[in-house]
């Protein structure tokens, strides 16, 4: 069932084509786009056509045959969802011959369904149970004793929903939805006639089956056939309230339906400007951990990290916080003191706490989780096209004709616009996937990539080039294009540059591995299409040259001429809810919102005059740096919002080491995460259910955050965080998030017509939302770059000083799973960990078998930093001589054996390329202990 | 700070710019520096540039001459 309220049109609305017609419905003039059903217009025009098949999620099926209607001068009944209009058609909804019809038909299902429609889960909220009534239909002419499937089968094996085959009328709604929608192709239609049947996979139960648990099927299902498990328990909703998922960066909305203080569902949003109804396991159902008993709910102070945390009121904690960072102010300078927004939390949250850094605090040393994923892409796209962020929409996808999916896992990360992307290329798009594993996207049904670039970890900036070079050196750039809106300078260097026969895909095959026929098929294939698109992930960022590659991406799209207008453009898929909103907020400690410079005087002015407080001029400590200075001892002091950065940043030891050496660590968060083991004081942190706010998307779509129930702590994550600048004297008056954002907007050139009232009636807004583009921008740069003139950077490839040796021949890259978010905060608190439920090392046969190691087997990986210890999972997913892990369960320790390499320019940290060795391990308890002691031996030093 | 992470920080930097700016590289370095590094990570590695040269030994040419400039204005 789709959300409460919706009024589903019957089938999609039509493609595009400025073209209207005009015709009569029941007598009433409607006017829609060319190509539109009958169904739908009916639907505009409020003349309801009875349906059973059909829903405006899926292409029209026309098998119920509820949806017929008389046609002037057409004979019969044709169906109205696969029926077109046309110009001066006459068309009746209504008439005694359509009732007796539709009445057969519904006299038909009812004879073969259960009519305990009291009990059943889904009643007042079930199509067959509203046609029913409509129609009047309270007996069946033919009689309930016949053959039936009142005791076919109940699947309950998915946590999150069931299947009850006595309840589905086999309208394949779920079959079409799994494959039109998602594009897994898990469902099926068994059996023919009165012996159909949905099933799973190959007859197998839900989770067992290749189900991913989008609940596609569940949203479109239009009886209880396939029902929430959390309906079945809690029941009905009584009312819904429109939200922005809190998980990856496509920021899905949804509709939260409530039952008292209880969440029943979250149903994914039609009208949803990101996802158009869509969603994935973990928005979609993964919602428990905001009421686990694991949450926080009362602040905690301890004098020591070895100490026991006592229960404290929020009085004696924020008091305690600004005392304590009063006195390391006062005793070591406002630079010994810091800290940490989190891409988590809502932009008016993450605007608060850089606020409180540096007009509280006295200090920019504020910084964001950002920083160890896309911080890259901020330095990368300013220096060429002038905006630090992506150029599309994700409607763009619709449009490209090739597109390029670089460092980045869709399927698993970003699984809403994954379904997307898998539609267009089911229309015929091509693909390029470059990768050092067999992603998903490779290979799927009905899905093949038409080049896979399986290069090894470390050499994408060789990749970009060699791609580059063909297109320079076979004559494939667009340079009329160039000439118009590129630097001509900057392009002759790096067409120069580029041309040089070291950068050709031969020379570089030896970097790469990746053949240069491959590579030469690749770059034609990307510059011969119109619309050539780029999606990237943090297989890109998370580099030593991850700002090289970004900046090698931008000059491929300026010199195909791929920027500027649907289906082409550069997108970063940001990995976290609120990335791109925390890095617009002005968390960097070197620039304000908008990405604006702490050295500019009028920029700064504008933020003193409004703030009140003299401003640092200069940049503040990045993460990394914070960490260094605490070992230099010249840091003493860490507010940490909403990142557990003892968990998901690099070489653990040395974060651990730092955050020990530190006075004073306040740890702001849901759960007692690993941070908190080395914090002093901690503040129970809201949950986006309990909040308001707005979140930006990957594609700088500001959505908001509107919250279903009264905070479990007493305090939204904003209102503590103006408890805390007024303990410290600097007084903070807020009475609701939107007056953050009215500052913001006051502030932000970018965010200058951002207010709630807008986000309220348009449902969302992408920025740049201003004067000039009053209603948002869905893509940017077009006509001219937001820096002017487009400039080319030389990417010379520089090999990462993380190379292979005797000592530790592979190299182990990270990534991510579908069913874990991130370190698994929440997601490990749900039902989730029964697809997973600890990070598993894949590994070549080949490297497996030369170590002795079989498939279950634990191994110890150690690099130049630490040693771990993971189950192994052979594969030839990934390549030889590289393994894989993720780092979603913090017992795995992935991040003890990451290392501090970072990136040249923001020093986001290489987590995508560590030289190690693997070795099967038969005691794997004594590796955990090593592993667990070490930790302990640091907390205490 | 630590200085060996700093050394290899300024040669990270170095590599990009010696291919981008070519003889402006330890300018556009420096520049880098100036925007992007909190003020005591400069001032420790242009103090050990002017009092303990030898702990910079491991910097890239590109590198010393960047700090070079950067102490000029520090």
């Amino acid at each position: 069932m789709f959300a409460k309220g919706y009024h589903d049109l019957g089938t999609p609305a039509a493609t595009v084509t400025g073209r209207v017609v005009t015709l009569e419905i029941d007598g009433t003039s409607v006017t829609v786009p060319d190509g539109t059903s009958v169904m739908r217009a009916a639907a505009v025009a409020s003349r309801d056509i009875p349906k059973l098949c059909a829903t405006d999620s899926l292409k029209a099926f026309g098998s119920c045959r509820l949806c017929l209607v008389e046609i002037d001068g057409r004979r019969g009944f044709p169906a109205s969802c696969t029926t077109l209009v046309a110009e001066g058609m006459k068309v009746r909804t209504e008439s005694p011959k359509l009732t007796e019809l539709r009445r057969n038909v519904m006299e038909l299902y009812v004879s073969d369904h259960p009519l305990d429609c009291v009990t059943c889960p889904a009643n007042g909220q079930c199509e067959l149970q509203d046609m029913a009534e409509r129609l009047d239909i309270t007996s069946t002419r033919y009689g309930l004793a016949g053959s039936n499937h009142h005791h076919g089968e109940l699947d309950k094996s998915n946590p999150y929903f069931q299947f009850d085959q006595s309840l589905c009328i086999v309208c394949s709604r779920c079959v079409r939805a799994c494959d039109e929608v998602q594009g897994t192709f898990a469902l099926t239609i068994h059996g023919r006639g009165f012996d159909s049947q949905v099933v799973a996979s190959a007859h197998e139960s839900f989770v067992d089956s290749e189900c991913v648990s989008c609940g596609q099927c569940v949203e479109t299902c239009p009886t209880g056939a396939l029902v929430e498990k959390s309906v079945i328990r809690i029941g009905a909703a009584e009312r819904a309230t429109k939200t922005t998922c809190a998980y990856c960066g496509v920021g899905c909305s949804f509709e939260v339906e409530m039952k008292g203080d209880q969440v029943v569902r979250m149903a994914p949003d039609r009208n949803g400007h990101a996802n158009h109804g869509h969603a994935c396991v973990k928005g979609r159902f993964a919602f428990g951990y905001a009421t686990h008993r694991d949450r926080v709910l009362k602040p905690m102070v301890r004098a020591t990290i070895s100490d026991p945390w006592r229960e404290v009121s929020w009085e004696e904690a924020i008091d305690r916080t600004a005392r304590e960072f009063k006195r390391l102010r006062d005793k070591y300078g406002a630079d010994a003191i810091g800290g940490i927004t989190s891409s988590r939390c809502t932009n008016e949250e993450t605007f608060l706490v850089q606020k409180l850094v540096r007009a509280a605090f006295g200090t920019n040393n504020v910084d964001t989780c950002a920083r160890v994923c896309h911080s890259p892409t901020g330095y990368g796209l300013k220096s060429t096209i002038g905006e630090s962020a992506g150029t599309q929409a994700f409607d763009s996808v619709e449009k490209a004709d090739a597109i390029i999916v670089v460092g980045a896992n869709p399927t698993e990360a970003h699984p809403v616009f994954a379904s997307r992307l898998k539609q267009r290329l089911r229309q015929g798009a091509r693909l390029i996937v470059i990768d050092p594993r067999t992603i998903g996207l490779v290979r799927s049904p009905h899905i093949a990539a038409d080049v896979h670039l399986q290069l090894r970890p470390g050499t994408n900036v060789a990749v970009i080039n060699a791609l580059a070079h063909v297109v320079v050196t076979e004559g494939l750039t667009r340079d009329d294009y160039v000439r118009d809106r590129c630097e001509a300078d900057s392009y002759a260097k790096w067409k120069k540059f580029i041309a040089e026969p070291r950068n050709s895909p031969e020379a570089t095959a030896s970097i790469t591995g990746v053949p240069a026929a491959l590579v030469r098929g690749a770059a034609r294939l990307y510059a011969s299409v119109p619309n050539g698109a780029i999606y990237y992930g943090l297989g890109v960022t998370e580099h030593s040259q991850g700002t090289t590659m970004v900046m090698g991406i931008a000059n491929l799209a300026m010199a195909t001429g791929n920027l500027g207008r649907e289906g082409v453009g550069v997108s970063p898929l940001r990995g976290q809810n609120n990335v791109q909103g925390s890095c617009d907020m002005g968390s960097f400690p070197h620039e304000f919102s908008g990405y604006r410079h702490v050295s500019d005087d009028a920029v700064r002015g504008a933020f003193e005059a409004k703030w009140g407080v003299g401003l640092k001029a200069e940049p503040g400590l990045r993460i990394p740096n914070m960490f260094d200075a605490a070992l230099d001892g010249t840091f003493k002091g860490l507010y940490v919002q909403g990142e557990d950065i003892a968990q998901s940043d690099p070489n653990t030891h040395h974060v651990t080491e730092a955050l020990s050496a530190m006075e004073c660590v306040v740890v702001q968060d849901l759960f007692l995460n690993e941070t908190a083991r080395y914090a002093h004081i901690f503040l129970p942190g809201s949950s986006f259910l309990e909040k308001d706010g707005t979140f930006t998307n990957a594609e700088r779509r500001i959505g908001r955050v509107r919250k279903v129930m009264e905070p479990r702590t007493g305090f939204q994550d904003w209102e503590v965080t103006v408890l805390i600048a007024n303990a410290l004297g600097y007084p903070m008056r807020y009475r609701h998030p939107s007056e953050i954002m009215d500052e913001i907007a006051s502030l932000t050139p970018t965010f200058a017509g951002v207010t709630y009232e807008k986000l309220d009636r348009l449902g969302s807004v992408q920025w740049p939302c201003n004067d000039k583009a009053p209603e948002g921008t869905p893509t940017m740069h077009v006509g001219t770059f937001v820096r002017g003139k487009g400039r080319f950077f030389v990417t010379e490839y520089v090999p990462t000083t993380e190379h292979t040796t005797a000592e530790y021949p592979l190299l182990l890259t990270t990534g991510r799973i579908l069913s874990q978010y991130n370190v698994g905060a929440q997601t490990r608190r749900t039902d989730n960990v029964i697809w997973a439920s600890e990070d598993l090392l894949e590994i070549h046969p080949h490297d497996a078998d030369v170590r002795g190691i079989k498939d279950g087997d634990w191994v110890g990986i150690t690099s130049r930093v630490g040693s771990t210890v993971l189950r192994a999972e052979v594969t030839d997913r990934i390549q030889m001589g590289v393994v894989y892990t993720t780092f979603h369960f913090p017992e795995s320790g992935a991040n003890v054996v990451t290392t501090e390499n970072s990136d040249w320019a923001t020093n986001c940290p290489e987590y995508k390329v560590t030289a190690v060795e693997a070795i099967r391990v038969v005691h794997p308890d004594e590796w955990r202990a090593r592993h667990e002691s070490s930790l302990r031996h640091t907390t205490t030093a | 700070m630590n200085l060996d992470r700093l050394v290899a920080m300024v040669n990270d930097i170095s590599a990009f710019f010696a291919g981008e700016s070519g003889p402006d590289a330890p300018a556009a370095v420096a520049n880098h520096l100036r925007r992007f590094w909190e003020p005591r990570m400069r001032a420790e590695i242009v103090a050990a540039h002017r009092e303990n040269p030898g702990a910079l030994k491991d910097l890239s040419e590109v590198g010393r001459n960047a700090v070079a400039e950067l102490a000029k204005t520090a």
